[in-house]
């Protein structure tokens, strides 16, 4: 067992999965630790709020401490960050079909000249010939936000006096003036962004991987207790116990288990579908390979000497299989074992896809995440990070998992070793 | 199934609409008689294609819908899979050849994509191809401007659409291929029947050839076997493209909980995959010879 061991940790492609697997673990461990938040609880008001560091504007400006930082670059920096060069362009363009001044007079990289320019000649009402309506409204837009920009005055804080009804100063902030980051009491790191419900897409992931590969182990230990159990007492036992495993087998080889699987969950009711219940249906339509497969390991072991010498001992047949035979089996078994997790997530997830996936109220799952992901457009929209990071972690998990088995596969199987 | 049926068709009668819809259903495939009686006349009018009237497009008939969107699929995912499939085997082939680097980077590559989910694929595709680059549409099976008819414009259209679900099909066909030649390969280099070649002095592109004949014969059954799972796989990828195949309409069914139209795509699903397991056999017979010498005797 030991030396076994050895072999298999020998295997350069078994070490890269294992490794890859094991981490994948520890994260779904340890980051529960710190972040405590529930996975589905809705945080953003809003859609797919892009990945960053959230900083409360409140916060900031009532932090204790204030800082004065005389940075050159930090108006240029304010302008670039409001007006980009399509926008430059496209006040060029309004500028242009406005009659204002021609083409070639204007140049949008001095910005201060066209900013002065724009706000001298840009009228809202104003009907250009051919503009339509949602341009307008972005030119509007437009002027609201770069109002001002280049002026150095701060901006006054004020609050309503409750008796008088009018605005009281109480506070001014300049354009010099920072805080600490450390200082502001309300931070929110989202490394992920939120997705379409607003729920905080790491956390969501975490869980959902804890869940797919609690389906995954579920249903692949389901699969694997059927066929290896069917293929013991088939290649075992033999005649007419054989006939009848082998008819039934027969018959859910040829049926896509992918059908069975739609037609059960179908059937079962979206109410009534859990995490759990996804993955023993899973399980009881995957056994039909480790079954042939066993069958036909066992058929060749039957008759081997010291199955023979165990009979002529008296041994009982569950003791002869259990002692003769499984561990001659056991490296083939637990290699079926991983395969068997593995395309058990792959499954739920594709079922969860087509909306047969488990419901979607208590737990997330990379599947139901993929799916509110698809629903929601995020691939089309270009919210990458409520898609990719999930498309990543199920490849990451099923490369992990067949990376082991096949590292595996060479230690027990000489001829494939190089 | 027809026990699902009924208790389905019950629990969708409490409004009116539904009732003619449950009505017209129950008398056609006698949802109220006993069991036997109704799992015969399902097959009596399946076997004739009169599947019933579909709940969610009602009244149209389920045969209509399906009639519709089958050839798209039959026409995406045969060829997809074939493609990949031979694909698959000349680079399993050439790894297991060739060795060294090819080998090297190969395996690791093809052990990655071919467990790459097909809806991974297909969304990556989509995004880098569809929607960054914009060379190809992102969803459809034709221009929504066109009318199916024989056109060059309305022909171009349907390539153009088939281009992305087709080759996210392919891909992740060729990684599961590639894999299990490669390991034949090796396994057929190293038998005894090459050595005594190697001595013989026959030629080596004379013995690759009669390796890789030897070597193909497990991948033909493999993919008998395999169908099953690359269509249901392939199903997911059309629905992300919403091509207008069995996967869209499936999605469309359960989403309407339309039992009828869920029970005849899934039932033509299994037609499919059995017709082509019984196609491959049919070939598997007439590539290797010692079938043929098994019959004879």
């Amino acid at each position: 067992m030991k030396h076994t061991l050895e072999q298999v940790f020998h295997s350069g492609k078994f070490i890269v999965g294992f490794v890859i697997f094991v981490a994948l673990l520890l994260v779904v461990i340890i980051y529960p630790l710190f972040i405590t938040d529930p996975p589905l609880q809705t945080i953003g008001q809003g859609t797919f709020f892009p990945p960053g560091i959230y900083v409360s504007t409140y916060d900031s400006i009532n932090a204790t401490t204030v800082y004065t930082l005389n940075l050159n670059d930090a108006a240029t920096k304010r302008v670039s960050n409001k007006l980009s060069n399509d926008d430059r362009a496209a006040m060029k363009e309004w500028l242009v079909k406005a009659g204002i001044s021609g083409a070639d007079e204007i140049d949008t990289t001095d910005t201060v000249t066209l900013l002065n320019l724009w706000a001298k000649n840009y009228d809202p009402t104003k009907q250009i010939p051919g503009m339509i309506f949602s341009q307008q409204r972005y030119y509007q837009r437009l002027n609201t936000s770069v109002s001002g920009i280049l002026g150095t005055s701060g901006d006054i804080i004020a609050v309503t006096n409750p008796t008088t009804n009018s605005l009281e100063q109480t506070g001014i902030v300049n354009q010099s003036d920072y805080v600490n980051i450390n200082q502001v009491a309300n931070v929110r790191v989202l490394p992920l962004g939120t997705d379409n419900f607003g729920r905080d897409v790491l956390t969501e992931l975490v869980k959902a991987i804890e869940v797919s590969l609690l389906i995954g182990l579920v249903a692949g230990v389901i699969a694997t207790l059927i066929g290896l159990t069917l293929g013991l007492v088939a290649g075992y036992v033999g005649g007419v116990v054989d006939d009848i495993i082998m008819f039934i087998t027969n018959l859910f080889t040829v049926i896509p288990s992918f059908v069975l699987l739609i037609l059960i969950s179908y059937s079962i009711g979206q109410a009534n579908r859990g995490a759990v219940t996804i993955a023993i249906v899973i399980g009881f339509t995957s056994w039909v390979w480790t079954t042939r497969a066993v069958r036909s390991q066992v058929i060749s072991l039957r008759n081997r000497d010291h199955v023979n010498l165990s009979k002529l001992s008296g041994h009982s047949i569950i003791h002869i299989i259990l002692n003769d035979i499984l561990p001659y089996i056991a490296s083939y078994v637990v290699m079926a074992l991983i395969l068997q997790i593995s395309s058990a997530i792959l499954i739920e997830a594709s079922l969860s896809i087509i909306g047969l996936g488990p419901k979607t109220s208590l737990v997330p799952t990379l599947g139901l995440m993929m799916n509110w992901a698809m629903i929601y457009q995020a691939e089309i929209l270009g919210k990458w990070w409520a898609y990719f990071p999930v498309i990543i972690a199920i490849a990451l998990i099923t490369f992990s998992m067949n990376l082991m088995n096949t590292g595996l596969d060479q230690v027990f199987n000489p001829a494939l070793r190089d | 199934m027809a026990a699902i049926v009924g208790r389905l068709a019950q629990g969708m009668s409490n409004s009116t609409g539904m009732k003619a819809v449950y009505e017209q259903y129950a008398a056609q495939f006698g949802t109220n008689k006993p069991m036997l009686t109704q799992f015969f006349l399902y097959v009596k009018n399946a076997v004739q294609g009169d599947f019933g009237s579909s709940f969610s497009q009602f009244p149209r008939p389920v045969s209509d819908i399906i009639r519709s969107s089958i050839w798209w699929t039959i026409c995406l995912q045969f060829p997809a899979i074939i493609v990949g499939w031979i694909l698959g085997n000349i680079l399993g082939a050439l790894a297991a050849y060739i060795k060294k680097g090819f080998d090297k980077v190969l395996l690791p590559l093809s052990i990655f994509i071919g467990n790459f989910p097909a809806f991974g694929m297909a969304v990556i595709l989509l995004v880098i191809f569809g929607v960054d680059l914009k060379w190809f549409p992102t969803s459809g099976g034709y221009g929504f401007d066109l009318i199916p008819t024989a056109s060059w414009q309305f022909m171009w259209s349907v390539i153009v659409h088939y281009q992305l679900p087709f080759w996210s099909i392919v891909l992740v066909a060729i990684g599961g291929q590639a894999i299990g030649m490669r390991s034949m390969s090796i396994y057929e280099l190293n038998a005894d029947y090459v050595k005594y070649a190697r001595f013989m002095g026959i030629k080596d592109r004379k013995i690759v050839a009669y390796v890789f004949r030897n070597a193909m014969l497990p991948q033909v059954t493999g993919l008998a076997l395999s169908i099953g799972t690359m269509v249901g796989g392939a199903l997911v990828a059309e629905i992300i493209f919403s091509y207008p195949g069995l996967g869209t309409t499936l999605l469309n069914a359960v989403m309407g909980q339309d039992y009828p139209l869920i029970s005849a795509v899934t039932l033509l699903i299994t037609m499919m995959v059995l017709i082509a397991n019984f196609a491959i056999e049919i070939i598997y017979g007439l590539i290797d010879p010692r079938i043929k010498a098994s019959q004879a005797e």
